[in-house]
């Protein structure tokens, strides 16, 4: 099979509080998986009191600050302005977002970009709820949240998607932005606010599986406040989308 | 609003079938008074089902997990050869 030449620069926007350790395997992993293709990675760190940004700056060296831009801010100022942020810095026509505590693996970028290519989608998105995705390290109640929130959120608002809250997504550049100047909600409502008005606006979004380990140390909690945000998210979705 | 008004036109719709068929009586009336709990609770258990279903399908990935620690050894040990931080061992 003749592999063509993929001409797309793709700009990876990792937002980063904390993740001295994990951006730079990130980092590793990226280069590892997608050694063809053109790409620059965009770390937006919020002031990291950790150093994260020190550590940047030895992958810099190593990989070179054109293929690895710092764009820090001074403190934490929430994930959807990270993403405003790091689209400015943007050279690419297409952007892909991910997380930086490696519950994103780098090694479905080439599916990813592959998925795109061949059907023309506007958005690529990675769903954990079909076969040939999955989560790791979630407990039964965590899962019954999930599945149960899952099922609410399809019910009311129809989206089209199976994974409203995953973060691992490639878009067009311009259907970002198009998007990302509509949404105001925070968090991971924030997600689900994206996708769903992508999918209203009538975008060509498809689906790749992927694989989720949950953070080993500290895992994501789930508490009633979250659960409040959500159904909050879902009736302002339901309701202005 | 275009989402709302969909569902919205849907209730609509669903209510004035209701109402029809109270004044028609094709349906005894006592039976009809009843229907739309009956469509709520039918609504419930069909939600239930779902996430049950859903619970039991629910994909898990342990070997990604082993697979992740193989990687994360792979890159701290290149990582450290070139000078990068990866911290202790």
């Amino acid at each position: 099979m003749s592999q063509q030449r993929n001409s797309n620069l793709y700009s990876i926007i990792v937002p980063t509080y904390n993740e001295r350790l994990n951006i730079a395997l990130i980092v590793y992993l990226v280069f590892k998986h997608i050694p063809d293709i053109n790409f620059e990675i965009i770390i937006v760190d919020d002031g990291s009191p950790d150093g994260t940004q020190d550590i940047v700056k030895q992958l810099q060296k190593v990989y070179g600050d054109d293929r690895i831009l710092l764009r820090p801010r001074p403190k934490k100022l929430g994930l959807g302005t990270a993403y405003i942020h790091g689209l400015k810095h943007a050279s690419g026509n297409f952007v892909i977002i991910m997380d930086a505590d490696l519950s994103h693996h780098p090694k479905y970028l080439p599916q990813f970009i592959k998925k795109q290519m061949e059907t023309g989608a506007s958005i690529v998105t990675g769903t954990r709820y079909v076969t040939g995705g999955g989560v790791h390290g979630w407990t039964l109640m965590r899962k019954l949240t999930s599945r149960g929130a899952n099922v609410l959120a399809h019910t009311l608002l129809w989206p089209g998607v199976s994974d409203l809250t995953g973060s691992f997504r490639l878009y067009k550049k311009s259907v970002l932005e198009d998007i990302i100047s509509s949404c105001v909600s925070k968090g991971y409502v924030f997600q689900m606010e994206m996708i769903v008005r992508a999918s209203r606006k009538g975008y060509h979004i498809e689906e790749v599986p992927i694989t989720f380990v949950d953070r080993v140390y500290g895992s994501s909690k789930l508490g009633g406040s979250e659960i409040v945000e959500y159904l909050k998210g879902l009736v302002y979705l339901l309701v202005t989308t | 609003m275009k989402h709302i008004l969909k569902i919205l036109t849907f209730l609509v719709a669903i209510t004035a079938i209701w109402i029809s068929l109270l004044q028609t009586a094709m349906i005894p009336q006592s039976y009809t008074w009843l229907l739309p709990l009956y469509l709520i609770i039918t609504l419930g258990c069909y939600g239930l089902l779902m996430v049950g279903v859903g619970l039991m399908q629910f994909p898990t990935c342990p070997q990604e997990a082993v697979l992740l620690q193989q990687d994360v050894i792979e890159a701290k040990e290149f990582l450290k050869h070139k000078g990068v931080d990866v911290g202790p061992d």
